[in-house]
Parts: structure tokens; C-alpha cells; sequence
């Protein structure tokens, strides 16, 4: 099978979802991914980063603030700029809004408590390489493991969200009822996850890799892999 | 600074005893330094040595044919899982820093066995943990402690296994007044390893380097092993420098960089630096290799100035290890720990003298015989006293209580009760291999790079314990086991951890000696090698000596991906059965104590035949894939164990028990041994009852799964019936609401 797709996962000292992510990826067919360390700084030759969830650095500090310095970071930096599409995922997600690859920021949940459970999330919006093989108001199921996944941002920088289409993934209950009581961690409107105004950059909370596999609670996170080959395969085509 | 003089107040600080003294003197054939009091003094505590258990130790079936490392040998056993691979797993206690300071002592207790497995080469898969408390509900000053140390004591353990990334995915929570004061944090960790990189903890070849790597040393956790081995009181609160302060970050470093090192052919030999540290892990290296260790006290790093050797070497600084280096691959330890960010330095050599010599500069500190540390520790064989076993609970003296008020109170009981709110705060399924959540029988893990499936439960009624040690250690084990049959999994072995109270009193050492025994026994029965566990005495508050609480994990295997079975019923229509036979006692059992406050009777007998011929008809009817779910009858009996499987899927379940006139409080609520509620598919009754009929096992259909949410119960000439989202909300209510108010 000729390789649709080279993926570089991320492995930041203290990245515990780095392996995860990479027998995730490899479970679709054409897809290599491969672990990347930290102190690497070039990712040339690769369709695709994911940053994956852990606790880069202890995240004793804010989380993510210590690894958005790391070495690598340069090299996600410019293929960001390039076009090139890049995922974080929990920690990977709160990497990318510290080295301001996405807005906005991830708080302590409301609660304080570290919350794992499985959750739906509703699909916002398709238009984007990460959502694109599924549909709009599509309910996932999808589990999160975190203690600081509240979203915040600005009014202005929400607003942009909206208007822009970047919000595409909301916490909803499941009938996909977007409300206060499905929203596990405080994040405004319930935000999930969300995608960069060029929409090759994606960040999220909840694990996608951890259901790719109907043994393990379900396949809802593939869609989000499958857009993201799909849209790979689109660009070499061209 | 000068040492102090060894004094016998100095000796008696350091819990030698003047016999114990005496003998250190003779091995010496000297007065010791104050550095030697304080190494001896650990390694000669019960943490360390065992001196009071291990004639009892002894006693438990450690071989078998799928024994690759036996316990005591090494840091942890390790168990063949077939086609190369293997598992290395060990539960400990952190009980005693848990109680003076709850969210290091248990960080650090996982911590610690986290090590135990990587050390052995292991890569560490899943956690569970064992945890008791005093009681939690009400307002009284001793209710609010026991919620902070519960609180504290799950958030101690859900930051170290979340950072590290390694997802607890089982464990017990059970609330007993006698655990007031002296909380119990039983920590299990299972990793995973080809058989060829098993690793050993002995310091082989004479000349070969010997390396500290990991985290600098501090002054934390100060003599922790020697301070395990006392009872507490209420001047421990001075002992928090006792307690460790864990870093998951940097033992997820070093994690990987040993197990990227061990990958390499540079590894002589391995030890992590746990109970007495540097101290220890010297010794038991030399000791195992046959050879002695010479290290430099200037040449270890060391995180605050002006530290002593003394300090030095009985600090239980977190996340280190002592590597021996085959001499010549230095170079490999420097570049895999520096590519990690950690540091190492090279601290001394392996000699042939079989001496364990620290020098501070020039000057030698310590030079003990590392045998005589290690091994050669004094054994006590203490006295235990006569037992009486209980008398069998009087039922006329217990009047009859409202099932339809009972059941919901029950659920409700924090011990009963479901622990979301606990394992909710746990990364449960990180590395993705949970394939059944907490909350069930037992835990299923996938385990990707072996392609294995693996089940896991950990059990230990305390209450049985206390009644009648033996039977209550024979029904941890047959739960265990009961729990992974209901899983879909046959058992592989055991670690388990005594936690008792001060051995010195013989009504404490009855328990002790009475519990290995039902252990053994157990072990035995269903032909499972103990691989090894730990032992943790002086469990006492000033109100006395804990429960007696023989945690027993058990870690078995699943065939196929198919076997998997789950507590919940899964379809309306599916028909229920009962396999086992719901005798007349209600010594011991939950509804006597939640309900009558009474703790006394004998606790439910045990006929191992009987159990193991039930676990066996079971596994054979889930291999042929006729059951759709599964769940055993434990605390609150029969009702509970139907409610818990209601919960789940929104279904109810219409049941008719028969049971003529017996009282209908027994019958839904004792807790006679080997019974399993299953449910079957309509169709496949016939081939259910065809299959179980030739094993023998005793079974009856006792209803069926509704979709109207109501669990219905008629029991002889009385109808109960309760709505299945009220019982779940006693169920899942009763912790939050106690803990959130």
C-alpha cells in the first residue's frame, strides 16, 4: 500500500498520548506516522503534525507554555504557515494556544476536579480538513481526560470564532442539545475544539485517537483522521 | 557537623531494639557510625526486612509453570502470558505518609510501585488501586478529616497517574470506622515485557560502574521505611518529613530513558531507589550479585547544600535509580540520559568483597557486610493468639427491615456506592487498551504491543476479616477470581498486600498468620502463584488497630476479544439467570452493618469446589458466547448486585426468586459465597441450560430484563419494585453529595 499520508507525532518530554495517537493513525490504511522528539527542528516531508495530549514539561506552569520554547516548535511554526495541516489534541490543544497557533486559552475546569468520561460533542462545522467526512450537527462520542479544558477568549476573538466558522467542535448531550449541563469543564459556548482562521490548524480537548476502535468504546474519533487523509489526498492530487 | 554519639536513647530513636543492637555489634565487631545505626535501623525495619512476616510469608505457593521471576526474588514477579511475552505486577502499601499528608503519601505510593514494574524492565500498562477510609457522612470533626484525607488521597493518586500517562483503570473504595486516623492506600501497577528483557536487580561483575540516575536527592522522606514501621499517634504529624514529595513528570523521564537504556546491552543491573533510598538499594544489589558495592557520597547529585552523608543516604528522594553499567558503555548512560534531561553521575564501583562500603571523600562511612543488611536481618517469630471463631449470627435477634427502603440505602452506602466521583478524577484510558471501564467486575485492558487481552480485580472484605481472618482471606482470593470469571477471564496470579496492625500484639498476629493462610489456601485452590505483594504492620490509630486487610489483586486473561462480558444488562427480552444457590446466613454482611449497625457473625463459608466449579461453568457458557452479561453477588447481596446491572442501558428487570417463606431481608440481602447473576438472549435458553446443566452448578432462570425501567422483585408471598433512576441516584448521588455537599 503506497503511503497516503506521513504523519509526525510530537513526543515533548512528558507527552503520554504520543503512542496513542500513533497506532491510532496507523490503524487507516496508506497512513505512516512516526514519533518525533522535541529537541528535532525540521518536520520537512510530512503531510500532517499531531501535538498529543500528556503533560508536556510536568505542566507544573500553565499548561503548554513551557513546550510552545521546545525546539520543534520553529518547525511547526512554518509548516503551519505553509499550509501544512496540524492537530493538538488536550495538551497538543493547549500547546497551540500558548504558541498562539490558535486564539484564546485553556483554564482549570470549573470544578477544579481532573475530569475523564466520555462525552458528545456536536460537529459545527464541516467545512475544514478535520471535519469534512462527516456532517454538520453530527453527534460524537468521544471521551476527555483533563484538568484545565475550560476555553476562554475575548469577546472580540469569540466573535471572530463565529463569524469565521472556527468553532467545529461543541460539547453537547446526546441528542446534541448544545446546553450549560453537557458543558463538562466551563469552556465559553461550550467549545470543544477549534480551528485556525486559515483552517489547517486544530485544536481540541477531547481524544479522538482513543475511539478508533470499536473494542475500545466506540469508532467516532475516525472521522476526524479520515478528513484529515481525505484532505491530504486532495492537495498531492492537485 | 559532627555525628551525634551512639547513645542507647540514640539506638532506641532509631527502633533497634537492644537485642537488635547487640547484633549489629557483632557483625561489626564494632561500635557502629552514626551513618551504620541509621542504615541498619531501615533496613531492619519491618518495611524493609519483614522480620515479623516473613516466617508467615513463607507459607504462600509462589511456583508454577508460568513463573518467570518468584516473589521476593526480585522487585516484583514476573508471569509468562505466552508467545514471548510476559507481565510484571505488585501492589504496595503507602498507608502511613497517606495519613500524615494524603496527596504526596499517595503520589508517591504510585510512584513507587510505577518503578517496582520498570525495573524489572516492565513498560508499566494499567493501574488500580485499594483505598480505605474512616467514615465519611456526617458533620463530627473526625467525618470532615476522613473526607479530607479521601479527597486528597484520590487527588494524590489521580495526579501521578495522569501526568505519567498511565490510566488507573480498577480499584476499591470501602469507608470503616476503623480506618479513622489510619487511612490504607494499597497501590497496583502491571507492565508488560518480552522475556528476554527481564531485568535483574544485582550488582554483576566486579569492576563494573555502579550510576545514579534520576531526580537529585533532598531531604524529603527522611528514614520513611523505619517511620512505616511504627504505629501512628497523634504526634506523627511531625513525622511529615518522613513523607516524599513525588515528581510524575520526572519519572515519566525516567521511565523512558530506563527503559530505552535497558533496550541496550549496557545494563548490568537495576534498582529503583524506593523505601531507605540509597541505603537499600546498595545492598540489596551487592547482596543479590554476591558481590559488594563501594559508592561516594560527594559524587551524588543532590538537590539542597550541606546535606550529610547521614541524609544522604537515608533520603527517599522520588523517581532514582541505581544502574550497574557493564564496564565500557558508559557513553550509552550519558547519552540516553542527557537526550532525557536527567541527571546521572557515576558513584562508585561493584568490588568482590562483599562489603557495602560509602566513603564522603576519603573518608569511609560505612562498611557493613551487604548480606547481613540485606538478608541477614533479625526474624521474629511472634506469638499469636487463641481465636475463637464467631459465634453464627442469632437471625432472630435482627429484625426484619423494609426491602423496598433497604435497597436504596444500600446503594447509597458509601462502600457500596459507585465510585465515579473517584475514577472520574483518574486518565482511565490513556494508552489506549481500557476495554471495560471502572465500575465493572473487573477491568479489561488490551494490551496493543502484545496483543493480549488482560483482566484485573482487586478485592478485600474487611468486615469478613475481622470476624474470621481466614475465611475472610479465602473469600478476597475466590472474589478475585469471581470477578475475573464474570469478565470472561482465567486467573494468572497474585500480588497481595497485608495491611494489619501492630504485630507485637497477638490478637494482631493471629490475623496476620490466619489471613496468609486463607490466602494460601486460596491460591492453592484455584492453582495461582502469589508473585509477590507487601506487607504493612503498625496500621493503628490511638483507637486501635485497623480491620485486618488483606488486599488481594489477582490479574488473569482473556482468549478472545469475544469473552468479553460486562455487569450491565444489555437487551428487554434477554432472560436472567442465577447461577448458584442463596443460602440463610447474614453474619458479616453489609445489610447487618449499614442497616443494623452491627458488626458480628460469621462471615458467609467458602467451598472452593463449589466456586471453582461455578467459575468454570461460567467461562465455558461465555466461550460459547451464550451470556450477555455478568455480575457477582458480594456486598448487599442479591438486590444490589440486580440494581447495578439494571444501571447502565436504562433497562429494568422483572424477577421471581421463589424462596417460599424465607425472610425476604435474607434472601435479598445476605451474602452467601458463588453466586453469579447472568443474562442470555431468549433464544439461546435452551442451549444455556443444556451447557450448564452437564457442569453440575447449581442454576435457575429468576426472570427477565424489562424496558420499562423498574427493577421488580417477588420473593415467596412479597412484591418489591423500584424505579431503576431512583436506585441509580442513590447509587451515583451518595458520593458526590457527600463530598460536594
Amino acid at each position: 500500500m503506497p503511503s497516503v499520508m506521513k504523519v509526525a507525532v510530537i513526543q515533548f518530554p512528558g507527552s503520554n498520548c504520543d503512542t496513542d495517537c500513533q497506532a491510532a493513525l496507523a490503524s487507516f490504511d496508506g497512513v505512516k506516522a512516526e514519533i518525533v522528539w522535541h529537541k528535532e527542528t525540521s518536520l520537512a516531508g510530512y503531510d500532517a503534525i499531531v501535538l498529543p495530549g500528556g503533560f508536556s514539561y510536568g505542566d507544573y506552569l500553565r499548561c503548554g507554555s513551557i513546550a510552545r520554547f521546545s525546539p520543534i516548535m520553529g518547525a511547526v511554526r512554518a509548516a503551519a504557515d505553509a499550509g501544512v495541516l496540524v492537530i493538538g489534541i488536550c495538551n497538543g490543544f493547549q500547546i497551540l494556544c500558548e504558541a498562539g497557533l490558535l486564539p484564546g486559552t485553556l483554564m482549570r475546569n470549573k470544578g477544579l476536579l481532573f475530569r475523564c468520561e466520555n462525552l458528545h460533542l456536536r460537529v459545527e462545522n464541516n467545512d475544514s480538513p478535520f471535519t469534512s467526512a462527516m456532517t454538520n450537527g453530527q453527534v460524537l462520542e468521544i471521551p476527555i481526560a483533563h484538568g484545565e479544558g475550560s476555553f476562554v477568549a475575548d469577546e472580540e476573538t469569540l466573535n471572530q470564532l463565529n463569524a469565521n466558522n472556527q468553532i467545529l467542535v461543541r460539547y453537547c448531550d446526546a441528542n446534541g442539545n448544545v446546553s450549560p449541563e453537557a458543558n463538562p469543564n466551563g469552556s465559553l459556548e461550550n467549545i470543544a475544539g477549534i480551528c485556525s482562521h486559515g483552517r489547517n490548524v486544530f485544536g481540541l480537548m477531547p481524544h479522538p485517537e482513543r475511539v478508533c476502535d470499536h473494542l475500545l468504546g466506540g469508532t467516532d474519533g475516525r472521522g476526524i483522521f479520515q478528513s484529515m487523509i481525505e484532505a491530504v489526498q486532495k492537495t498531492k492530487a492537485k | 557537623m559532627s555525628n551525634p554519639a551512639i547513645t542507647p536513647e540514640l539506638i532506641a530513636k532509631h527502633g533497634l531494639s537492644p537485642d537488635e543492637y547487640e547484633k549489629v555489634l557483632s557483625i561489626l565487631g564494632r561500635e557502629p557510625s552514626f551513618e551504620e545505626l541509621g542504615v541498619f535501623s531501615v533496613m531492619w525495619s519491618e518495611h524493609c526486612s519483614y522480620k515479623n512476616s516473613r516466617p508467615e510469608l513463607r507459607k504462600f505457593p509462589t511456583t508454577g509453570p508460568s513463573v518467570l521471576v518468584k516473589a521476593g526474588e526480585e522487585n516484583a514477579g514476573v508471569i509468562d502470558i505466552g508467545d514471548g511475552w510476559a507481565v510484571a505486577f505488585k501492589i504496595e502499601s503507602h498507608n502511613h505518609p497517606s495519613a500524615v499528608e494524603p496527596f504526596q503519601g499517595a503520589a508517591t505510593g504510585v510512584g513507587g510501585i510505577i518503578r517496582d514494574i520498570f525495573t524489572m524492565g516492565a513498560r508499566p500498562v494499567f493501574l488500580m488501586d485499594s483505598l480505605r477510609f474512616g467514615s465519611i457522612e456526617g458533620d463530627s470533626e473526625q467525618a470532615k478529616t476522613n473526607r479530607r484525607l479521601f479527597a486528597g488521597v484520590v487527588a494524590g493518586i489521580a495526579h501521578y497517574g495522569n501526568c505519567i500517562g498511565l490510566p488507573t483503570v480498577a480499584g476499591e473504595v470501602y469507608f470503616d470506622e476503623s480506618y479513622s486516623g489510619n487511612p490504607l492506600v494499597n497501590a497496583f501497577c502491571l507492565g508488560i515485557l518480552r522475556h528476554e528483557q527481564i531485568a535483574r536487580g544485582a550488582a554483576e561483575g566486579v569492576g563494573n560502574p555502579v550510576f545514579y540516575v534520576g531526580a537529585e536527592t533532598g531531604r524529603d522522606g527522611l528514614a520513611g521505611a523505619a517511620f512505616a514501621s511504627r504505629e501512628l499517634t497523634e504526634e506523627s504529624k511531625a513525622d511529615r518529613p518522613a513523607v516524599q514529595v513525588g515528581d510524575p513528570f520526572r519519572e515519566k523521564l525516567l521511565l523512558e530513558a530506563c527503559l530505552e537504556l535497558l533496550a541496550t546491552d549496557a545494563v548490568a543491573g537495576i534498582q529503583d531507589m524506593g523505601a531507605a533510598g540509597l541505603t537499600c538499594s546498595t545492598c540489596e544489589t551487592a547482596s543479590r550479585g554476591g558481590t559488594g558495592v563501594e559508592i561516594d557520597i560527594q559524587l551524588v547529585p543532590q538537590r539542597a547544600k550541606g546535606q550529610t552523608p547521614y541524609e544522604v543516604l537515608l533520603s527517599e528522594s522520588q523517581e532514582r535509580m541505581l544502574v550497574i553499567v557493564k564496564k565500557g558503555q558508559e557513553d550509552v548512560v550519558k547519552r540516553i540520559f542527557e537526550k532525557w534531561d536527567l541527571p546521572y553521575a557515576e558513584i562508585g564501583t561493584v568490588t568482590d568483597d562483599g562489603m557495602m562500603r560509602v566513603r564522603n571523600g576519603k573518608d569511609v562511612v560505612v562498611e557493613i557486610p551487604a548480606r547481613s543488611l540485606a538478608d541477614d536481618g533479625p526474624l521474629y517469630f511472634r506469638e499469636a493468639a487463641p481465636f475463637t471463631p464467631p459465634a453464627p449470627l442469632d437471625l432472630s435477634t435482627v429484625p426484619q427491615a423494609d426491602p423496598s427502603a433497604v435497597l436504596p440505602k444500600l446503594l447509597s452506602h458509601p462502600s457500596i456506592a459507585s465510585k465515579r466521583w473517584v475514577w472520574r478524577q483518574y486518565d482511565h484510558m490513556v494508552r489506549t487498551g481500557t476495554a471495560v471501564l471502572p465500575g465493572s467486575d473487573a477491568a479489561v485492558f488490551i494490551v496493543r504491543e502484545a496483543n493480549k487481552i488482560l483482566a484485573a480485580a482487586t478485592d478485600c472484605n474487611a468486615v469478613y476479616c475481622r470476624l474470621d481472618p481466614t475465611v475472610g482471606a479465602r473469600i478476597a482470593v475466590a472474589e478475585c477470581a469471581r470477578n475475573l470469571a464474570c469478565s470472561g477471564a482465567v486467573p494468572l496470579g497474585v500480588t497481595d498486600n497485608l495491611n494489619f496492625g501492630n504485630p507485637h500484639k497477638p490478637e494482631n498476629f493471629y490475623q496476620l498468620r490466619a489471613a496468609v493462610e486463607g490466602i494460601s489456601e486460596g491460591c492453592r485452590a484455584f492453582n495461582v502463584p502469589v508473585t509477590g505483594g507487601n506487607v504493612s504492620l503498625y496500621n493503628e490509630s490511638p483507637a486501635g488497630a485497623i480491620d485486618p486487610t488483606p488486599t488481594i489483586s489477582m490479574v488473569g486473561r482473556i482468549d478472545e476479544a469475544a469473552h468479553i462480558t460486562t455487569q450491565s444488562f444489555k437487551e428487554a427480552g434477554d432472560q436472567i439467570f442465577l447461577i448458584g444457590e442463596t443460602g440463610s446466613e447474614l453474619g458479616a454482611s453489609h445489610y447487618l452493618l449499614a442497616i443494623h449497625g452491627r458488626k458480628e457473625g460469621a462471615p458467609p463459608a467458602l467451598d472452593f469446589e463449589k466456586e471453582k466449579a461455578i467459575h468454570a461453568a461460567l467461562l465455558g457458557v461465555i466461550r460459547k458466547g451464550l451470556v450477555r452479561s455478568a455480575h457477582d453477588c458480594s456486598e448487599g447481596g442479591l438486590a444490589v448486585t440486580l440494581a447495578e446491572s439494571c444501571f447502565g442501558n436504562g433497562l429494568g428487570a422483572s424477577i421471581d426468586l421463589g424462596a417460599g417463606d424465607q425472610r425476604p431481608d435474607v434472601v435479598l440481602f445476605n451474602e452467601t459465597q458463588g453466586r453469579i447473576v447472568i443474562s442470555v438472549k431468549a433464544a439461546d435458553v435452551t442451549s444455556l441450560e443444556k451447557e450448564l446443566a452437564v457442569t453440575g452448578v447449581p442454576f435457575r432462570k429468576i426472570g427477565e430484563v424489562t424496558a420499562k425501567a423498574d427493577l421488580a422483585i417477588k420473593t415467596g408471598a412479597n412484591s418489591y419494585s423500584w424505579s431503576v433512576d431512583s436506585l441509580n441516584e442513590s447509587f451515583e448521588g451518595a458520593i458526590p453529595s457527600l463530598m460536594e455537599g
